[in-house]
C-alpha cells in the first residue's frame, strides 16, 4: 500500500515539475533549485511533513525531500545545539547524499565518456 | 522593411511554435518519477526490515539512488530516461545526480581538478548553496521564534 | 569612389569570381539523412579518432579546406587568403586548423551566417584585385556547439520542438578570379537585427527578421524580384524561421513559397531523425550550400541561386544578462553566367 502512495505522490510532484517545464520558461536546473528551496521553506513551516508522512518515499525521493531533510536537520540541529546547530544541522541531516552525489559523480566520470546524442 | 514591433512579434512568434505534447509529458512525468519514488520506497523498507533506524534508512536510500542515477548517467542511460521522462526524471534524487555526472563526464577532456572537480557542480551547485544556505536560515529562525 | 556599391548594402562585381572548387565533410547524423548523396565525405562517427569534439571539428576544417584546394586542382601555395570560423570560443577549430594551413588568414565571427559572410569577403577581396585564389570556409559540430552553448550531453533535458540541431560538419569554397563559373555575382551584406527573442530554444524565429531584412535590401537594390532566382536558400532557419519568413516576405509583397527553402529544413529527415525544427550551425549552411547547391548548379538543375546564411549573435553571458538574441544574413547570388 505504501508503495502505491510513494507512486501517487512522487508522480504528482514530477508532474507539477513538468507543466512548470512546458508551460513557463524555467529550465531543468531552475525546476531543480525552486523545489529544493520549496522543500527547505515547507519543511521549515512544518507543512511538509504531512505530506512525508502519507507518500514515504514519495515525498522524500523528490528533490523537495532533500530540501525538507535539510530543515528537519537544521531545526533538530538548532533544538539540540543551539546556534552551532543551526549551522550544522542540515548538512549532517543531508551529509550521506551530498558525500554520495562528490563521490560517485567523480568515480563515475573517471571510468566513463560522454557519448554523443543520436 | 518597418520597424518591426517587439511585442506584436513575440507573440506572432508564440503562435508558430509548435506545442509541446502537454498531456503525454504529464502522464510520462508521473509515470517515470513515480516509479524512481517507488523504488526508494522499496530500498527504504527493505533496509529498515533489516534493522536500520529510520533516518539511517532514509540516508542510505538517498545513497543508493544516487548511485544508480550517477551508474545509469555513466552508462549513457539517464540522458534517455530524462527525454521520455522529463521532469520525472529530472526532479528525483537520480535527476539531482544526472545532473553532477553529466558535466563531470563532460569536462574530463579539460583535465581533473578544472575539468571535472568544477564542472560538477555546475548545475549542483545552486542546489547545495541554496538548500545548505536555506537550512541554516530555517535553523536560525527557529532558534529565534522556539528559542534553545 | 565606391563604384560597384548598388542601393543601401548590395556590392555588384565588376570580375565575377568563379567558384573553382568546393568539398564537404559531415558526420553520421548528417550522413543519414536526404541530403547524403551530396556530401563528399561522411565520418563514421563523429570523434574522427581524436581526443576530444574539438579535436574532431579541427581536423574536419582542416581536411575540407585541403580538399577543395585539391577539387580546384590548386595547392596550398596557390591560395593568398584563408577567410573562416565557426561557433567555438575564440574560433579555436578555424585557427587550429589554420595552424596547419600556412596560408594568410582572417578569422571570423559570424555564428551561423559565417559561409556566407567568408564567401562575401572572399568575393570582394578577389573582384577587388587584391587576391587571385581565396578558400572560405566554416565548421560546426553537435558536441562541441552543446558544450559550449547548451548541455552536457549525458544531461537528461527534453528539447523543445523550436529547437535545432547542430549541424556536425565543414564546407569549404576555393574562389578564384579566372575560371568558368559558377560565379558569384553579387553580395548583399546584412546588418544587426534584434527582434526582442529572448529564448535560445527559438533561434528561428529570432533570426527570421534578420533573414528578411537582407531578402528585402536585396531586392531592391538591385531591382529584382524572387522569381528571377531558381532557389533561395537560407541557412539555418529550421521550419519554424522559414514559415516565419514565408509569412513576412509575403506581407511586404514578395511570394517566396516556390522557390525558397532552408539548408536546416533540407538537411534533416523531421520525422525520422527527431531534429525538431531542424538543423543549424554554420556547417549547416556550409554543408547544404557546397554539398547540395553547387552540385545541382554544375548538374544544370539551378542557374541562379541567392545563398543567405542566417546567424544569431549572442553568447551565454548575454543571455544570462537577460539580452535578446541579436541577428544576421549575408546574401550571395551565385550564377552559372558571368553576366
Amino acid at each position: 500500500m505504501d508503495y502505491v502512495k510513494a507512486f501517487i505522490v512522487g508522480g504528482l510532484i514530477c508532474v507539477i515539475g513538468q507543466i512548470l517545464l512546458d508551460n513557463t520558461k524555467l529550465t531543468p536546473a531552475h525546476i531543480l533549485v525552486s523545489f529544493l528551496t520549496a522543500g527547505v521553506v515547507l519543511g521549515g513551516l512544518g507543512l511538509y511533513t504531512p505530506i512525508v508522512e502519507f507518500g514515504g518515499a514519495g515525498a522524500t525521493v523528490p528533490i523537495s525531500g532533500f530540501g525538507y531533510a535539510l530543515s528537519q536537520g537544521a531545526i533538530e540541529g538548532a533544538g539540540t545545539k543551539g546556534l552551532l546547530g543551526a549551522f550544522t544541522g542540515g548538512i549532517e541531516a543531508a551529509g550521506g547524499g551530498i558525500a554520495a552525489v562528490i563521490l560517485f559523480g567523480y568515480v563515475v566520470a573517471l571510468v566513463f565518456n560522454p557519448k554523443t546524442k543520436d | 522593411m518597418e520597424k518591426l514591433n517587439k511585442k506584436e512579434y513575440e507573440k506572432y512568434v508564440e503562435g508558430k511554435i509548435p506545442k509541446p505534447t502537454y498531456v503525454k509529458n504529464i502522464i510520462m512525468a508521473f509515470l517515470v518519477g513515480g516509479f524512481i519514488c517507488t523504488l526508494g520506497q522499496f530500498i527504504l523498507n527493505y533496509l529498515q526490515s533489516l534493522g536500520l533506524n529510520e533516518s539511517s534508512a532514509a540516508s542510505f536510500t538517498s545513497i543508493a539512488l544516487v548511485f544508480l542515477g550517477s551508474l545509469l548517467t555513466g552508462l549513457g542511460i539517464y540522458d534517455k530516461i530524462g527525454k521520455i521522462g522529463g521532469a520525472g526524471a529530472s526532479v528525483p534524487i537520480t535527476g539531482f545526480a544526472n545532473s553532477i555526472v553529466s558535466p563531470a563526464m563532460e569536462f574530463k577532456r579539460e583535465g581533473f581538478i578544472f575539468g571535472v572537480a568544477s564542472k560538477m557542480f555546475t548545475i549542483a551547485g545552486p542546489v547545495l548553496v541554496y538548500g545548505i544556505g536555506g537550512s541554516v536560515i530555517v535553523g536560525l529562525l527557529t532558534l529565534l521564534f522556539k528559542g534553545r | 569612389m565606391a563604384v560597384k556599391r548598388l542601393g543601401t548594402q548590395t556590392v555588384k562585381f565588376g570580375n565575377p569570381p568563379s567558384i573553382k572548387g568546393f568539398y564537404t565533410i559531415v558526420g553520421p547524423k548528417e550522413g543519414d539523412g536526404p541530403l547524403s548523396k551530396y556530401f563528399d565525405l561522411i565520418l563514421a562517427d563523429d570523434l574522427w579518432g581524436q581526443e576530444s569534439w574539438e579535436k574532431a571539428e579541427i581536423k574536419m576544417q582542416e581536411e575540407c579546406i585541403k580538399a577543395a584546394i585539391n577539387n580546384g586542382g590548386l595547392t596550398v601555395n596557390d591560395i593568398n587568403y584563408l577567410i573562416a570560423g565557426d561557433l567555438l570560443n575564440q574560433i579555436i577549430a578555424t585557427g587550429y586548423s589554420a595552424r596547419q594551413i600556412s596560408i594568410p588568414f582572417f578569422g571570423l565571427y559570424g555564428a551561423c551566417s559565417t559561409m556566407t559572410e567568408s564567401l562575401s569577403l572572399g568575393a570582394m577581396i578577389v573582384d577587388g584585385g587584391f587576391a587571385d585564389n581565396v578558400i572560405c570556409s566554416a565548421s560546426s559540430h553537435f558536441s562541441t556547439a552543446e558544450r559550449q552553448f547548451r548541455f552536457p550531453l549525458e544531461y537528461g533535458n527534453q528539447r523543445k520542438f523550436s529547437s535545432q540541431w547542430t549541424v556536425t560538419g565543414s564546407g569549404a569554397t576555393l574562389l578564384a578570379s579566372g575560371g568558368n563559373g559558377p560565379y558569384i555575382k553579387y553580395v548583399t551584406t546584412g546588418k544587426i537585427i534584434d527582434a526582442g527573442i529572448k529564448d535560445v530554444n527559438n533561434m528561428g524565429a529570432a533570426m527570421a527578421p534578420a533573414a528578411v531584412d537582407t531578402l528585402l535590401y536585396h531586392f531592391r537594390d538591385i531591382g529584382c524580384k524572387p522569381s528571377d532566382y531558381d532557389l533561395i536558400i537560407s541557412g539555418d532557419l529550421g521550419h519554424i524561421g522559414k514559415e516565419i519568413v514565408i509569412d513576412m516576405m509575403k506581407r511586404e509583397g514578395y511570394d517566396l513559397r516556390s522557390m525558397y527553402t532552408d539548408a536546416g529544413v533540407e538537411i534533416f529527415d523531421k520525422d525520422t531523425q527527431d531534429t525538431h525544427a531542424g538543423g543549424s550551425g554554420c556547417a549547416c549552411s556550409a554543408a547544404v550550400f557546397n554539398g547540395y547547391v553547387l552540385k545541382e548548379i554544375k548538374k544544370g538543375k539551378f542557374n541562379r541561386v541567392l545563398i543567405m546564411s542566417t546567424g544569431a549573435l549572442h553568447s551565454t553571458t548575454s543571455v544570462q544578462q537577460g539580452e535578446s538574441i541579436p541577428c544576421i544574413a549575408h546574401a550571395v547570388t551565385i550564377d552559372k553566367k558571368r553576366e
